[in-house]
């Protein structure tokens, strides 16, 4: 053993390896976490502080691609169905920040836990045709202390005010923040319509919380990295990981694949490329890491490409299969009065749940479809984004300056975004594209995904109701789009033809059979014994609700069973 | 000082970005408020290290903290060699643009000027209207945007931090508790 490493490699410092990283250090673990972006968090030596590289910059974060990846280096592919051919098209696919810390970077921290029945869908609501609807393999009573812990350890700030949210064994560490004036529209009026909204459980501090001062509403939350570190994702598992003394992250190393033992079983360690040594010096060196474990933790769309790459825990066929995003449904109103959109306050405040839960209208409108049930999925209240974007949309000529003024998709626009369930559907997947590589030679991830009638139905159902809730609250006008787009809004969406959802989810499903999952309850890979995954690429479903928090109980859970 | 345009072409392109963001008396237009600086920033990024590509944090300055925006990030050695090839794909594009319209272009008037930007082609106006809007809307740390003279325009505070907003100013902005 004194060859080894370390004892675990974590491949990711995403939330998934970040709370891997911080439970197996905690355990006495040594561990190594491999980040293939560079690295603008923290200082990775004591006392590791704040960089302060993130600030209130609409073009450093949105335009200019400083949390990565850059689409010239990494390019991806998608495609509908491959009735597009090899693909539609190349560049960004809901790319999710590659930067330490990975996408907990740029998330507004709304932490929602799934719901008892989200875990049983198969058994509660019945298959749908033309989609794999299962059961996952554990339950939600399995998960409830993992739950906890990972609000304690990111430092969630809500309310227990959900009438239809899962049971819970203590409160939330913090009360929840300020509401945001448009929710203050919002809220009365989806009430008097019968809805339930709530304030959002959120991972941004309202009072100073594990060494890091409360937010103070700045406005550049979503897309944004947190200038002060009120968001605790992924910050503070990362920093309690590095403090246990045994854990050592490593940015700019780009994990290329799983090194074996001679029984094809046993994972020995990782080949990582060293991009920290530029192009002019050649291809950069492979170096290699030995460990007695492995954690692989690079997000559902990465996850699943290193392991095809590799050709790594893919006896079932199921690598990179049932691939899931939210569909979201876009409801706006513009309203006669300045709401300030999302410039002030964390971009969503609220959440409602009742497209999930469903009612007698939803119902009829399941069965209007052909189909057994219908869910829809949360629906956020907040604001739109910056001014450099919304300058975009106006195109050029005379007019700019007074409908920049006027602002009616900005400044006096509310939105609701549902994150509509996407049942799994095995034709939807990552996969290698036969010809982009990216700027190291390695085939791109592609994706190829189409929705499922469920989803189209599911968010024709909702939208109005949404923009009934928007000229209650009083909107002037209301109009409701989708991503990706569909029907009519199928050319020219201002969030491409690709899905926009940054919540990337399956490809890697955990499940009770190895003919049918990639890992299996403990989210260890079937193929080899000592690789576990810890991110959303496990989930069997994707649910109506954002997965973070989710994907952090299950790698707390599963590195802690990993750890015994 | 010009970074990477000469004189004529930077006339012609703060006039061909007033063209496509003109001011209105109320909101600056793009040339007007620093968008030639802007692009020139750009195009000529490389001239200085860092590049100025991703400008400093955490704060600017303008509402408490030590002003910090002007320390511009490093890049990787990766990321600096995909930004080059993009600065230089964008240097073709603009050389041949900004030639099309020529070196009397801000003298001319605004119809003809309109044909020429007409006959620019889409490749250069698209990209001109987009550096428009990051000029005009953007952190004036880049070259436009000059004294946040554009967000004035809409009421537009920018970056707030350290200074942030209060609860009240979040819930209640109106100056009320009911809305």
């Amino acid at each position: 053993m004194t060859d080894l490493d370390c004892d675990a490699v974590v491949i990711g410092s995403g939330p998934g390896g970040a709370t891997a990283a911080h439970v197996l250090a905690q355990a006495g673990w040594s561990v190594i976490v491999l980040e293939k972006g560079r690295n603008h968090l923290l200082e990775l030596d004591a006392p590791f502080g704040p960089l302060g590289h993130f600030s209130n910059d609409e073009l450093k974060f949105t335009r200019r691609h400083v949390l990565g990846p850059d689409p010239g280096l990494e390019p991806r592919s998608y495609r509908r169905t491959e009735a597009d051919g090899d693909r539609l098209l190349v560049g960004e696919v809901n790319n999710l920040p590659s930067t330490v810390g990975g996408g907990g970077v740029h998330a507004d921290g709304k932490l929602p836990r799934f719901r008892e029945e989200d875990f049983r869908l198969r058994s509660a609501l019945g298959p749908v045709e033309g989609a794999d609807v299962v059961d996952w393999p554990i339950g939600y009573d399995d998960l409830e202390p993992h739950y906890t812990e990972a609000e304690r350890l990111i430092g969630v700030a809500g309310e227990t005010t959900n009438p239809f949210a899962a049971w819970r064994s203590g409160p939330y560490p913090m009360p929840p923040g300020a509401d945001m004036y448009g929710a203050t529209l919002s809220v009365p009026a989806a009430e008097r319509l019968g809805l339930h909204p709530y304030r959002a459980p959120t991972g941004a501090n309202t009072v100073p919380y594990d060494g890091r001062p409360a937010c103070n509403n700045c406005g550049f939350c979503g897309f944004h990295g947190c200038p002060i570190e009120a968001k605790g994702d992924p910050v503070a598992l990362l920093r309690a990981a590095l403090r246990t003394g045994r854990c050592r992250i490593v940015p700019e190393a780009l994990a290329l694949g799983i090194t074996r033992d001679a029984t094809g079983r046993r994972a020995t360690g990782v080949r990582y490329l060293d991009l920290s040594v530029g192009p002019s010096a050649g291809d950069p060196p492979v170096l290699e890491l030995r460990s007695s474990h492995v954690v692989l933790a690079g997000g559902a769309f990465e996850t699943p490409r290193l392991l095809l790459r590799d050709g790594t825990g893919n006896s079932s066929g199921q690598v990179g299969r049932n691939l899931m995003y939210h569909f979201q449904t876009l409801t706006v109103g513009a309203f006669p009065q300045r709401v300030w959109g999302a410039s002030r306050g964390r971009a969503v405040t609220h959440l409602h749940d009742d497209h999930i839960i469903g009612d007698a209208a939803q119902r009829t409108a399941a069965r209007a479809a052909g189909l057994p049930w219908l869910r829809g999925g949360i629906v956020e209240h907040g604001g739109a984004a910056g001014p450099v974007q919304e300058a975009l949309i106006y195109g050029p000529g005379a007019h700019h300056g007074a409908a920049m003024r006027d602002s009616s998709l900005r400044d006096r626009l509310w939105v609701f975004t549902m994150q509509g369930e996407d049942l799994a559907q095995p034709g939807n997947r990552v996969d290698l594209d036969p010809s982009v590589r990216d700027a190291w030679g390695l085939p791109a991830g592609r994706v190829t995904w189409s929705p499922h009638r469920h989803e189209l139905a599911a968010s024709a159902h909702v939208g109005p109701l949404l923009e009934a809730v928007l000229r209650e609250a009083g909107a002037e006008w209301t109009v409701t789009s989708t991503s990706p787009p569909v029907g009519e809004h199928d050319a020219g969406s201002p969030l491409g033809l690709a899905p926009a959802s940054r919540h990337v989810i399956g490809t890697a499903r955990m499940g009770d059979d190895p003919a049918t999952s990639v890992v299996d309850p403990s989210q260890r890979l079937w193929d080899l014994d000592n690789v576990i995954i810890t991110d959303s690429s496990v989930f069997p479903t994707s649910t109506g609700y954002g997965p973070t928090l989710t994907l952090v109980a299950l790698a707390a859970r599963a590195a802690h069973l990993l750890s015994g | 000082m010009a970074h990477w345009l000469d004189d004529d072409r930077y006339r012609t392109l703060a006039a061909a970005l007033d063209d496509l963001i003109p001011g209105d008396g109320v909101s600056p237009g793009a040339g007007g408020a620093g968008g030639a600086d802007y692009v020139d920033g750009l195009l000529g990024a490389f001239d200085v290290d860092p590049p100025r590509i991703w400008a400093g944090g955490p704060f600017s300055g303008r509402h408490g903290g030590n002003a910090s925006y002007g320390n511009f990030l490093e890049l990787g050695p990766w990321e600096a060699m995909a930004w080059r090839q993009r600065i230089a794909e964008w240097q073709e594009i603009y050389a041949a643009g900004l030639d099309s319209l020529g070196p009397d272009f801000a003298d001319l008037d605004p119809v003809e000027r309109a044909e020429r930007l007409t006959g620019t082609g889409p490749d250069f106006r698209d990209l001109l209207f987009e550096h428009a809007c990051e000029a005009l809307y953007g952190d004036p740390v880049y070259g436009g945007n000059r004294e946040c003279v554009a967000w004035q325009a809409i009421d537009f505070r920018g970056d707030s931090q350290p200074a942030g907003y209060t609860d009240a100013e979040v819930a209640f902005p109106h100056g009320t508790d009911r809305p």
